[in-house]
């Protein structure tokens, strides 16, 4: 048996094979709930709110003529709810009701649902209830909270190092801003839907399009009032996750298995789209306050950052989402004296949520923003600031007290200053603003570190189930959920690579709670490192029954045992897998296992924040060059160049997929995708055709991708791997900042009050105020 | 001459549905009626492309096919088309070239918007050429990708189109455009009874009675507006009359004159405006996207009022007179008279835009048009603004400036076009008092696409970029996309 080999002489491993489903989206064959085929007499959910009025009273509640509409089987309140009408996935947070009863909280939030025998139906008589509030002003923005003193919705949350307030007076130079970081959308193309199948006795099957099966069977349980085990969720796919859907598919879920309860029938609610940008949270957006102390060169002495952010109306995941903020506000840079502080405010908007980067990519547009800051003030490039101030020998602890032990940050960017002509394009930028009246060039360079592991340390742990079957074809089972991101196919590839067969000898199957229990949600970019390694500590399992067994019939040594290419070898020694596999089952050894994993070596202390919260870090870094109109505001992104590090890569494609992606969407973050509230608190952009994603022709033409040659992540991962999921989205803050660096060459020493997203009227601000 | 039901060719076989409901999507037909739930819903309103089909239509004597949105358009206008679906690609287990190229280049993650991609080339490569990145971007704008970031996308298309088309429907083309000329008869289409129906004349004449008698009907060209009254809005639409039929498409264009018939869609039209100037030409690829403009209709874009469509304000700078006609009465007006108040067009219950004709600019006439939007594709415009200017030398004769998004309607500024004459197009100093009467012109709003400072201060911004444009004769200063220059 050999454990010790290196990690790139595998078979599987290590290839770009494409996703496990490539085959089937391209043909319209890979089936997503609405596709299922219903069971015979589904019944169908709409939900329905106040149509006016974001906060406040319900003073009545009219549903005649919902109940009355044609096609209409029922319409549930919360009255309706046996169990628990909560969905909040914050511990003894009880405040995400199912069905508000009453007061609503937000613009969209669920009063009631409607039953019909078709979704047609459901929606149209939605729309016929007389709600009425007793609207009190809402708070909309996080300026708005602060300004009417509504009560924080968590407590305020601090790191701290050595006195901060001395080291700003003590520093040569000085920086102090403030600025806004908006919020996202997660405009995944397959929006919220559930199926709920009732079975007997009470039992309840959901399938449902999420990123954490368990805590939606959790929640439908404890809101039918049935234990768990009666109440089974299985997710086969997502058309899209990004955070939306952790924990914001439960509500939904939960209507449906309501309903389904009610009707005794089969019941799916699938959200219209409007309705689910309305319904469900987004990221978070920020008020950032700063003052930053450095030196004549550049580096700094003292940071002192207060982070106001747009919880909403409840918890959720904003403690956590608040926390990353905060563990990557330090971004690759040391901070000698430091004060981070966080405020997580109420706000009247719907509850802000997951979103892929958690957090971590508004507190690294904190540090980056500060760079260029630093830059303009001292005039100098932002880049040598940037080298300035990165972490390294005896600059290497964080805020929060881990030690940055893995640091490469400094060889990526010096890779990517050289592959991407970083000093060469300085000049021509340099030389052609110093021609150019209306349109002006911006280039910018940034890195990123992002820390791998869940904050909260007990979700680092998964479950994963192997069964062999005697034909030798493997059944793989782990509590990873397939969302795009290539899960299924990077696991499937570790199992085959354990086995030493084909991954397609593997077959991939939903996940559900039902085989896997009690697992953490499909975050934190986690999913491959702990699936893949649960599910491989499962197929070692049974590989090491197999090679006992073999070994003992050949009687060679055990450890002589080889499972490659198909084959089971030993010296002269050679079986199919598939032939052992059969002789196994004869001689009445278990051929099924499962598999457990927890993250090694981590450790948080979050009253005294202190830690080392992460296993690893991932880095990457980017350069952006950008053209700004300086009439209209109007922005063209013109190349990007990109060297993140994946370390040992599992699956190269799937990982160079997830940058890119990651990238534009990011992109997508920080330029053309605005969050609009009018004055009620009611979100005035609800669909693409007032939000907009990037589209084909915002990727630049000039789109330069790597993958950092990586000696392996020096933590002990799957493979030595790196997770990807998330850290990319941080890469494209060097497109902000090249806009930033753009608005700056028009008014030397002068920097540019950019906010996030820079919209053509964003930028036109930022000129305006440089021009007054 | 009537018929009863539509009829549409489909996997090869001639469809007849006699009994459709009148608002009924071709969306909904497809996912409920047919059970083919390949082609997925993702925005209900034609914003997201994942319900992307592709409809063979004759034209020309070919067979043409188009990506539509599948969710916004009514079934009925599918009479007399091809329908293909994703389902339909692979034959016998071997994917089709586009099909397999986005395999090849791991070209999607999610999947859900993957079968509207597809469409989306398929239609690209049954036109049998080896496109630009430019065409390839242009073709999938319509399109949105959350997972990608759209570059193996591209890679694919460049993959599998390479010139020629060599598929099942290449080689069926000819069988396919008998097909299609059988069905495209001139009876009457009419669907329904008296209360309730979907209907769609063969004729001008038999159009125009139709709509004398149902006055209160739904007008329905491209349906990329009318379709999210039915899946945004939930209004009820018992009687629908579609143009599409009526042969009003007919497009004309001589040295002096454009003109289009009301329901000549976006993509027929679209070389046309191209060859007017070349800021009409990427105004118009800035329309929607590809699906929006092979529904939608430079008509319907009229007919239609809205404030923020991106057709009248530049047909009206352009000086545009539009037809229109009631029972047997027809009768033109200048564009800008047309438009009311907002939502109050000048058409008489039963009338019907018939087509709008646009003079070619002369010797000494200069146009341009821009758009602002917070992303370049597939937005909808904040402002608007369309110019032309004829000069004496280089100086401003005659000035009509025209800007969508600035008011309640599609509106000329009077006042900026009064101070603009005389000016010098040399003396860049004196043009402040004509930016500056803007102010006079407009009071916009503000609202989710832009404060009205900002739409206020945008304005000004196009008209000081269009004295600079002129007065140089070059956009590559001035632009960050859509150069003039490219076009050339």
């Amino acid at each position: 048996m050999d454990d010790t080999r290196p990690p790139l002489a595998t078979e599987t491993v290590g290839q770009s094979l494409p996703h496990d489903s490539a085959a089937l989206h391209v043909q319209g064959n890979a089936t997503y709930i609405d596709d299922m085929r219903e069971p015979e007499g589904t019944v169908h959910v709409a939900p329905g709110y106040a149509g006016q009025g974001a906060r406040g009273k319900i003073t009545l509640l009219d549903l005649a003529t919902v109940r009355s509409a044609p096609g209409v089987l029922a319409v549930l309140t919360a009255a309706d709810v046996p169990g628990v009408n909560d969905c909040s996935p914050a511990r003894g947070a009880y405040d995400d009701p199912i069905l508000a009863e009453r007061e609503i909280q937000f613009h969209g939030q669920v009063v009631f649902a409607v039953v019909g025998e078709t979704r047609d139906a459901a929606r149209r008589a939605a729309k016929l209830a007389r709600i009425e509030i007793a609207a009190e002003i809402p708070a909309v923005s996080v300026d708005d909270a602060v300004a009417m003193g509504i009560a924080d919705l968590l407590p305020p949350y601090q790191f701290k190092r050595a006195n901060v307030a001395a080291a700003l007076k003590a520093s040569a130079g000085r920086c102090a801003e403030s600025f806004l970081v908006g919020g996202q959308e997660h405009f995944y193309l397959e929006g919220q839907v559930a199926l709920a199948v009732p079975g007997e006795s009470g039992d309840m099957s959901v399938f449902c399009s999420t990123q954490h099966p368990t805590e939606v069977q959790h929640l439908i349980a404890k809101m039918l009032g049935v234990a768990d085990a009666k109440v089974t969720c299985e997710c086969r796919r997502m058309g899209g996750g990004f955070g939306g859907k952790e924990s914001q598919a439960a509500q939904w879920a939960a209507l449906a298995a309501l309903a389904a309860r009610k009707l005794g029938r089969p019941a799916k609610c699938r959200l219209d789209r409007d309705d689910d940008m309305m319904m469900t949270g987004k990221r978070h957006d920020f008020r950032v306050t700063y003052d930053a102390g450095f030196d004549e060169t550049g580096r700094l002495q003292g940071v002192d950052v207060e982070f106001l952010s747009r919880c909403g109306c409840s918890a959720d995941l904003s403690g956590a989402v608040n926390d990353r903020t905060m563990f990557t506000a330090d971004n690759t840079y040391f901070y000698p004296a430091v004060r981070i502080n966080s405020r997580r405010l109420r706000t009247h908007t719907v509850s802000n949520t997951a979103f892929r980067g958690f957090g971590g990519p508004q507190g690294m547009i904190f540090a980056e923003r500060m760079m260029e800051t630093i830059a303009i003030k001292l005039g100098r490039d932002a880049l040598d600031i940037r080298k300035r101030n990165l972490y390294g020998p005896k600059r290497d602890v964080t805020p929060y007290g881990q030690k940055v032990a893995d640091n490469i940050a400094p060889q990526i960017i010096d890779a990517l200053e050289a592959s991407s002509d970083y000093r060469a394009r300085r000049k021509a930028v340099d030389a052609f603003n110093a021609e150019s009246k209306y349109l002006k060039r911006g280039l910018a360079l940034t890195p990123v570190k992002f820390g791998i592991s869940f904050t909260l340390t007990q979700l680092n742990q998964a479950g994963a189930l192997v069964h062999v079957y005697t034909d030798g074809s493997v059944h793989l089972n782990h509590g990873g959920t397939e969302m795009g991101q290539g899960l299924y196919i990077k696991v499937s590839q570790v199992v085959a690579e354990t086995f030493g067969i084909d991954a397609s000898h593997v077959k991939i199957t939903a996940t559900t709670t039902g085989k896997v229990p009690n697992t953490s949600p499909t975050a934190a970019s986690s999913g491959s490192d702990l699936n893949g390694m649960a599910a491989r500590n499962a197929a070692k399992i049974i590989r090491e029954r197999m090679a006992s067994f073999i070994a003992k019939e050949w009687k060679v040594a055990l450890k002589s045992v080889v499972f490659a290419s198909g084959q089971v070898k030993s010296g002269n020694h050679s079986i199919g897998f598939g032939e052992l596999a059969q002789k196994v089952h004869g001689a009445r050894i278990s051929l099924s296992s499962t598999g457990f994993y927890a993250t090694p070596k981590i450790t948080w202390d979050r009253p005294k924040a202190r830690g080392t919260p992460f296993f690893y870090f991932a880095y990457g870094a980017s350069c952006s060059e950008v053209l700004i109109d300086t009439l209209t505001g109007e922005m063209k992104v013109e190349r990007v160049d990109i060297l993140h590090d994946v370390g040992h890569s599992l699956n190269p494609a799937i990982d160079l997929g997830q940058i890119e992606g990651g990238f534009v969407q990011g992109m997508g973050w920080l330029t053309t995708e605005e969050l609009v509230y009018d004055d009620k608190g009611r979100l005035a952009t609800h669909a693409p055709s007032t939000y907009k994603i990037p589209c084909a022709s915002d990727v630049p033409a000039d789109f330069r991708v790597k993958l950092f040659e990586s000696g392996g992540n020096p933590a002990d991962t799957i493979y030595r791997s790196k997770a990807v999921g998330e850290p990319p989205l941080m890469l494209p803050i060097s497109v902000w900042c090249a806009i930033m660096n753009a608005i700056a060459s028009l008014k030397q020493g002068a920097i540019p009050p950019l906010d996030a997203p820079a919209t053509p009227e964003a930028i036109m601000r930022a000129i305006k105020a440089l021009a007054s | 001459m009537r018929r009863h039901a539509i009829r549409f060719l489909r996997r090869g076989q001639v469809v007849e549905l006699g009994a459709i409901a009148p608002m009924q999507t071709l969306l909904d037909y497809l996912r409920l009626g047919e059970k083919s739930r390949g082609t997925k819903e993702g925005c209900n309103e034609g914003d997201c492309g994942a319900c992307t089909v592709a409809l063979g239509t004759l034209r020309n004597g070919r067979v043409v096919y188009e990506p539509v949105n599948a969710c916004i358009l009514l079934l009925g206008q599918i009479d007399g088309k091809e329908l293909v679906t994703v389902e339909d690609l692979a034959s016998d287990g071997v994917l089709h070239p586009v099909q397999q190229a986005l395999v090849d280049k791991h070209a999607s993650q999610c999947g859900f918007c993957t079968p509207g991609f597809v469409m989306a080339l398929f239609a690209l490569y049954q036109q049998g050429i080896a496109p630009t990145r430019q065409q390839i971007v242009d073709q999938i704008a319509g399109n949105l990708c959350r997972c990608t970031g759209y570059r193996p996308i591209i890679d694919a298309a460049l993959a599998s189109c390479t010139g020629q088309a060599l598929d099942t429907w290449a080689m069926a083309a000819e069988q396919t455009a008998r097909t299609l000329r059988a069905l495209n008869d001139n009876a009457d289409l009419f669907v329904g009874n008296a209360d309730t129906f979907f209907a769609a004349p063969a004729s001008l004449a038999s159009l125009a009675d139709l709509a004398l008698r149902h006055p209160e009907a739904t007008l329905l060209s491209g349906a990329t507006d009318v379709g999210l009254w039915i899946t945004k809005q939930m209004r009820q639409l018992p009687k629908i009359i579609h143009l599409g039929r009526a042969g009003l498409n007919t497009i004309r264009d001589s040295a002096d004159l454009l003109s289009i018939g009301a329901t000549a869609t976006y993509a027929e039209a679209e070389p046309h405006l191209a060859s007017l100037d070349p800021d009409l030409g990427e105004l118009v690829r800035r329309i929607g996207s590809k699906q929006v403009r092979a529904s939608g209709t430079v008509g319907g874009n009229i007919a239609n009022g809205s404030p923020i469509g991106d057709m009248p304000p530049a047909l009206i700078a352009l000086g545009a007179q539009l037809h229109l006609q009631k029972g047997g009465y027809a009768r033109n007006l200048p564009l800008e008279d047309f438009f009311i108040a907002y939502g109050k067009q000048d058409r008489a219950s039963g009338e019907i835009v018939t087509g709008v004709d646009i003079p070619k600019l002369r010797e000494g006439e200069h146009f341009r048009c821009y758009k602002i939007s917070k992303r370049f594709d597939q937005d909808i415009s904040a402002v608007m603004g369309a110019f032309k200017f004829t000069l004496t030398g280089r100086t401003i004769a005659s000035a009509r400036v025209a800007f969508g998004g600035m008011a309640a309607t599609p509106r000329r500024a009077a006042r900026t076009e009064a101070a603009l004459v005389g000016l010098s197009l040399d003396h860049g100093d004196s043009w402040g008092s004509a930016i500056a009467a803007l102010t006079q012109d407009y009071a916009p709003i503000s609202d989710m696409r832009a404060s009205a400072a900002y739409r206020v201060e945008s304005a000004q911004a196009l008209l000081r970029k269009t004295l600079v444009e002129m007065a140089s004769g070059r956009s590559e200063a001035t632009r960050v996309t859509g150069l003039r220059e490219k076009a050339a």
